[in-house]
């Protein structure tokens, strides 16, 4: 398989993107997913989301491979990558996949599960939560995109904030203007221009932290 | 012009195992598709159905799964090829059709099934697992085994088929139709196009023997067939001491275990995709010189049961081989697989050891992600109206005082099972179970049954199966309420349109039947209520409980949130008066957050105010009328 000259720092390269059912978390996994196999790379993406629109954890295992032998489910531990729209589940996630070689960008605003918003259960102690993440992985950035969204109204703009910090990383052979097109090409006209200013606002923030 | 219709030979796209599957129903020039659609079979027909006008065939969500299989066998014997897909528990409901097409056969045009099992039940009642159908029935069965097979086996299913004159089955898992990954495109087939029912041709089953010898005599062929599949190969060292027989997403762990281990070139895999009738000569080649077999599989062990078979037919070609699975307990009986459960299978039979990552770390990062991941338990999303309903029957039901119960069946509302739905529902079976099980239990006064019986199902769900129980009902003058969920979508999967929507799945107008019409025909009593309107519900549903004579239906309508914000904004806009929450002395000790329990209010521990999550509501207004304080405050948004 050719691969346009790019290459992967890992292979397969191993990418969780995580967070709660309704988040756009599956929007994020295709658009990504879209834009490397347009770059010549094998792509898998394993789905978790079953009855999750209504308030469970989501989980995309976004699997980018020069040579093949992957599979829909990454295996436990092996996470090179994590990108949580919500914070609780980054580590969630860091709790079965994660490694000292995680390298992890987490969004800072909480969604309450229902226990939590009925009074039943505590959220963790939001500081303690990013040490957590941050003591155990090789790289951590936290990015405020649910707040940035929200200065413009429109809190579902937080996958795209999360993605243009994704690209300001630089971890996947893709430029930011492949991203813009593969947004381009995913977002109806008439929220385009939103979005790609997201996208922006994003890649300020990751350049920023 | 979509992706997915796109004349492009070669060309690579990115692809969900569903659509992989109707691209290649496309490819093969499939004319006619139906469904009742449910996860993770949904998308398939969705796809179709938004390509319908384009490619000039014809889509449909039919009203359940044996109409769906008969409309598909329809445009077969007409000359057309025909797919219809469904998940594991639509082959319960198709199965009595197939059963005998399978003696009759079906048309000239090809026709494939298309079965998306659930292993693990991620979004399931069951994990039932539909590949014994294939043998109980008789239906020639593929596996893909990863998303370009999903393609091209459809394609080859058709040709199959058409061969045959047999239905083909392809049974996909969660895994394949809501993965996705590279799908290389070949060519799209015209395909026919011209309908006509062959008049000189009768269709039937008769007599039994003769037409069952016929099937045998088909099944012998397909069997040769398959021996020469593509979709069956060994990888791996000639000769290997251990070799894994495995299908489906099976196989792709079991690669994917081989590579963690570093045994790719010690460990033979024979990758199956045609699984009945079984290519036996082609499995013992595979096998010969194995000491040690693994099966994989998900879910029940229909292959190992199988190649069990075959190597008894073989033994003396064979010799002694060990055969390791689920009955040796190297392979988990419930559940999906995983590539960690095949490479600690895999390590324990190698003698090799398997460790993913350092100890020390794992038990560090378990121990503290416990405790700081709190449990998301399934919700009704914020502003859902079954939230409402529910909380409307569960006031009746106690202002009614005699122990009154619901029963009901599958989608969003069978989370009023639990606490978010006030633990008001008792039951969950099949699809339109609650009102089968109503009919019994509506007969049973003199028996001493005095308790008000009620059952529930969603509005697509009275479609598909809840009618028969209500001919029986009013037939019989069985005594209790049906509450219809209508919240005008088959929500639970994605709402695809149903046989009360007024378009359908080409987008194309539909004629929209009308539950109440409906029910009125068959003589019952019908109210339709608004579940947000609590005060007027609460009333009605009580008053019609006081009725103990035949059927009463209550239509609770109110459109899905989820789907209405897709299409404006919120209705309400919601603040909390904090100087008149109560809090923890509130009456009922935080009726909103810890008795209603929508998301959208959230319990604020520190300030100890109830607090209106601006993210999470959705602005549906109930809330208001829930808190006997007027501390929550809702204003009509005018930008809606
Ligand atoms: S208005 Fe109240 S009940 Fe409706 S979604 Fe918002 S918080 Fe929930
Ligand atoms: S999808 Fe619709 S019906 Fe299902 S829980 Fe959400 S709002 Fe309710």
């Amino acid at each position: 398989m050719k691969h346009n000259g790019a290459a992967l720092a890992h292979d397969p390269t191993n990418i969780i993107i995580a967070g709660v059912g309704g988040q756009g978390n599956i929007m994020a996994s295709q658009l990504l997913g879209k834009l490397l196999v347009t770059k010549g790379f094998e792509v898998i993406i394993g789905e978790t989301y079953g009855a999750s629109q209504r308030g469970g954890s989501v989980m995309s295992h976004l699997r980018v491979a020069g040579k093949g032998g992957i599979s829909p489910i990454i295996p436990k531990g092996k996470a090179h990558y994590i990108i949580a729209l919500e914070p609780a589940e980054a580590l969630r996630v860091m709790g079965e996949y994660g490694n000292p070689d995680v390298r992890v960008l987490s969004n800072t605003r909480p969604i309450y599960p229902v226990d939590v918003s009925t009074g039943a259960l505590d959220y963790p102690d939001l500081d303690n939560l990013k040490k957590i993440i941050t003591d155990h992985a090789k790289e951590t950035f936290f990015v405020d995109a649910t707040d940035i969204a929200l200065r413009v109204k429109t809190p579902i703009l937080a996958n795209i904030i999360m993605l243009g910090a994704f690209a300001q990383w630089g971890v996947v052979p893709l430029s930011v203007d492949e991203f813009k097109e593969a947004i381009r090409q995913s977002v109806p006209e008439k929220h385009l221009k939103k979005n790609i200013e997201a996208f922006e606002e994003g890649m300020r923030a990751l350049a920023a932290s | 012009m979509s992706y997915l219709s796109k004349d492009s030979p070669g060309e690579v796209n990115l692809l969900m195992g569903n659509e992989a599957i109707a691209r290649g129903a496309i490819e093969a020039g499939v004319a006619f598709a139906s469904a009742y659609p449910g996860n993770p079979s949904s998308e398939i027909i969705t796809v179709l159905g938004s390509l319908a006008q384009e490619l000039g065939i014809y889509v449909e969500w039919s009203t359940n799964e044996k109409v769906a299989v008969e409309a598909a066998a329809g445009a077969s014997y007409a000359g057309l090829r025909s797919i219809c897909a469904m998940k594991q528990n639509g082959l319960n409901v198709a199965s009595d059709f197939i059963s005998n097409a399978v003696l009759t056969g079906v048309g000239p045009g090809g026709m494939v099934l298309i079965v998306a099992d659930d292993p693990g039940g991620i979004s399931s009642s069951n994990e039932e697992d539909t590949r014994y159908f294939s043998r109980l029935l008789e239906i020639p069965l593929l596996e893909p085994a990863g998303f370009q097979e999903a393609k091209d086996m459809t394609a080859f299913a058709f040709k199959l088929s058409e061969e045959t004159g047999l239905i083909v089955m392809i049974r996909s898992v969660t895994r394949i139709s809501h993965g996705r990954g590279n799908v290389v495109y070949s060519k799209i087939e015209k395909g026919n196009k011209k309908a006509r029912f062959d008049t000189g041709r009768t269709v039937l089953a008769f007599p039994v023997p003769w037409t069952h010898k016929i099937l045998h005599d088909k099944m012998a062929v397909i069997k040769d067939k398959f021996e020469e599949s593509d979709f069956n190969r060994y990888e791996g060292p000639k000769g290997a001491d251990l070799v894994v027989v495995t299908s489906g997403a099976a196989y792709l762990y079991t690669k994917e275990a081989l590579g963690l281990l570093g045994l790719s070139d010690r460990v033979g895999v024979l990758k199956l995709g045609t699984t009945f009738p079984l290519p036996e000569d082609f499995i013992t080649r595979g096998l010969k010189g194995a000491k040690k077999v693994l099966v994989a599989e998900e879910v029940i062990p229909f292959l190992e049961a199988s190649v069990k078979e075959a190597y008894a037919n073989h033994v003396k070609d064979l010799g002694v081989i060990e055969f390791y699975g689920k009955a040796s307990g190297h392979i988990p009986r419930e559940n999906e697989l995983s590539p960690d459960i095949m490479a600690q299978a895999i390590a324990g039979l190698t003698g090799t050891g398997y460790v993913p990552v350092d100890p020390a770390y794992q038990a560090e990062i378990r121990g503290l992600s416990l405790p700081n991941s709190p449990y998301r338990a399934l919700t009704f999303c914020a502003g859902c109206p079954h939230r409402a309903t529910y909380w409307d029957l569960k006031k009746a039901l106690k202002l009614d005082g005699r122990d009154g119960f619901i029963v009901g069946d599958i989608g969003c509302y069978t989370i009023g099972l639990g606490p978010q739905g006030y633990s008001m529902l008792r039951t969950t079976h099949a699809m339109g179970s609650g009102s089968g099980l109503a009919t019994g239990l509506g007969q049973l006064k003199t028996f001493g049954l005095d308790q008000p019986v009620l059952a529930v199902s969603g509005d697509s769900t009275f479609y598909h199966s809840v009618i028969p129980a209500l001919i029986n009902a009013a037939h019989h003058e069985s005594n209790f309420t049906m509450v219809v969920l209508d919240n005008s979508t088959t929500a639970m999967t994605g709402a695809q349109p149903h046989s009360g929507s007024d378009t359908g799945a080409m987008g194309i107008p539909a004629h929209g039947l009308s539950i109440e019409k409906i029910c009125e025909s068959l003589g019952a009593k019908v109210r339709v209520l608004d579940p947000f309107d609590v005060d007027k519900s609460v009333q009605s549903i009580y008053d019609t409980i006081q009725d103990d004579e035949g059927i009463k239906v209550i239509i609770m309508r109110q459109e899905c949130c989820l789907y209405r914000l897709k299409k404006d904004e919120k209705r309400y806009l919601m603040k909390i008066d904090e100087t008149r929450c109560l809090g923890d002395a509130c009456g009922c000790n935080r009726l909103c957050t810890r008795v209603f329990k929508c998301p959208g209010i959230i319990w604020d521990r520190a300030g100890k105010v109830a607090r209106i999550d601006e993210v999470i509501c959705n602005g549906c207004g109930v809330c208001t009328d829930i808190c006997p304080e007027g501390a929550i405050i809702r204003e009509v948004n005018h930008e809606a």
